[in-house]
């Protein structure tokens, strides 16, 4: 009887036990997405924020600033989707 | 009050197999490339006397956008002769991309890695073989060894620059197209199925129906938002191709 109870506990120490890993690992999501963004956030913005600068100060080289632009958009935001992909590995 | 589940992340992006191994991924891919070769034959049969109109059009325009948006901002004159390579991966990306927002398709093609990771490592032999072919050896040897760095953090830059190149360089690009196609399709299914949920709500129905109003727009929006992204990834995945391969073609030095 003893040893039944035992096993019983067990079982129900297992379905905790996985319970509590799919909730922190939904909590991990969240912050893996979340801390992902900050960076990649503020380089995007300061970077299209020069960018807009620089067009207007000199409209005729608006072209290369574009392209220099999305260049530039294209490392910066790499990481954020990294953060994305970890995202939706541990999460999902 | 709502039960909303959002499905496993395999029932969003698996789909049946037509026959073995052809799923709609492989059709879209199929059709894209269909699409695309067919489009440029039919420009190139016009007589070059008219005046182009309606497939000649798009296609002259699509050559001017890759020959003036991507080559000469990347290469220059010289990388002219790559307008061909450019131009197809940026027409295969985006009508990869655009069945995303197609009604009845609803999936980029792009948003499972198995393309991105083929096209970017097509571009990363490309951008490897050009250099070995335009600089030989000093190739490798440059970004093993880079000249123009003081000797003592050779080693260490030589590291960096070589992780950064052969290995970052592929692997960024893959992630990024193949993660911006994955997370606009997310959210278009989350809209959608928070729109339905609220739709069909049991309980509470007059204000969740009213509610239900602010994800449908949401979902407008991002369609509008994905017409934009699909051409946006296509652009800077060429683009970025053109940089690669430009900086191969002559040493920076």
């Amino acid at each position: 009887m003893e040893a039944l109870s035992h096993i019983v506990q067990a079982g129900f120490d297992q379905q905790q036990a996985d319970a509590d890993k799919a909730s922190s690992a939904a909590i991990g999501a969240g912050f893996a997405y979340g801390l992902a963004a900050i960076g990649p956030g503020i380089g995007i913005g300061y970077l299209v924020g020069k960018s807009v600068e620089a067009m207007a100060r000199q409209p005729e080289a608006a072209g290369m600033v574009r392209t220099t632009m999305f260049l530039g958009i294209a490392f910066t935001e790499a990481l954020a989707l990294i953060g994305f992909v970890v995202f939706i590995l541990i999460g999902l | 009050m709502l039960g909303l589940d959002f499905p496993k992340i395999n029932e969003v992006l698996r789909w049946q197999d037509f026959f073995a191994s052809f799923n709609k991924i492989a059709l879209i891919a199929v059709g894209a490339a269909l699409i695309g070769i067919i489009v440029f034959l039919l420009a190139g049969r016009r007589d070059p006397l008219v005046a182009p109109k309606g497939v000649r059009n798009l296609a002259e325009i699509s050559v001017e956008f890759i020959e003036d948006g991507v080559v000469m901002q990347t290469m220059g004159r010289e990388g002219l002769g790559w307008t061909p390579l450019l131009l197809s991966l940026f027409i295969f990306i985006y009508l990869c991309n655009a069945p995303g927002i197609i009604p009845i398709l609803y999936m980029p093609a792009t948003a499972r890695i198995a393309i991105p990771l083929f096209l970017s490592l097509l571009v990363w032999v490309t951008f490897i073989v050009v250099g070995f072919k335009h600089q030989k050896l000093h190739y490798i040897l440059d970004i093993l060894w880079p000249p123009g760095v003081p000797v003592a953090l050779r080693p260490l830059v030589g590291v960096i620059e070589f992780l950064s190149i052969i290995i970052i360089r592929p692997f960024s690009m893959t992630v990024r197209l193949f993660a911006n196609m994955l997370a606009g399709h997310i959210l278009l299914v989350t809209f959608a199925l928070l729109t339905e949920a609220m739709f069909q709500a049991e309980t509470h129905r007059p204000i969740l129906n009213a509610l239900g109003i602010l994800p449908f727009a949401m979902l407008l929006f991002l369609t509008v938002f994905e017409v934009l992204v699909a051409f946006l990834q296509a652009y800077i995945f060429t683009i970025l191709a053109g940089v690669y391969i430009g900086t191969s073609l002559h040493s920076e030095h």
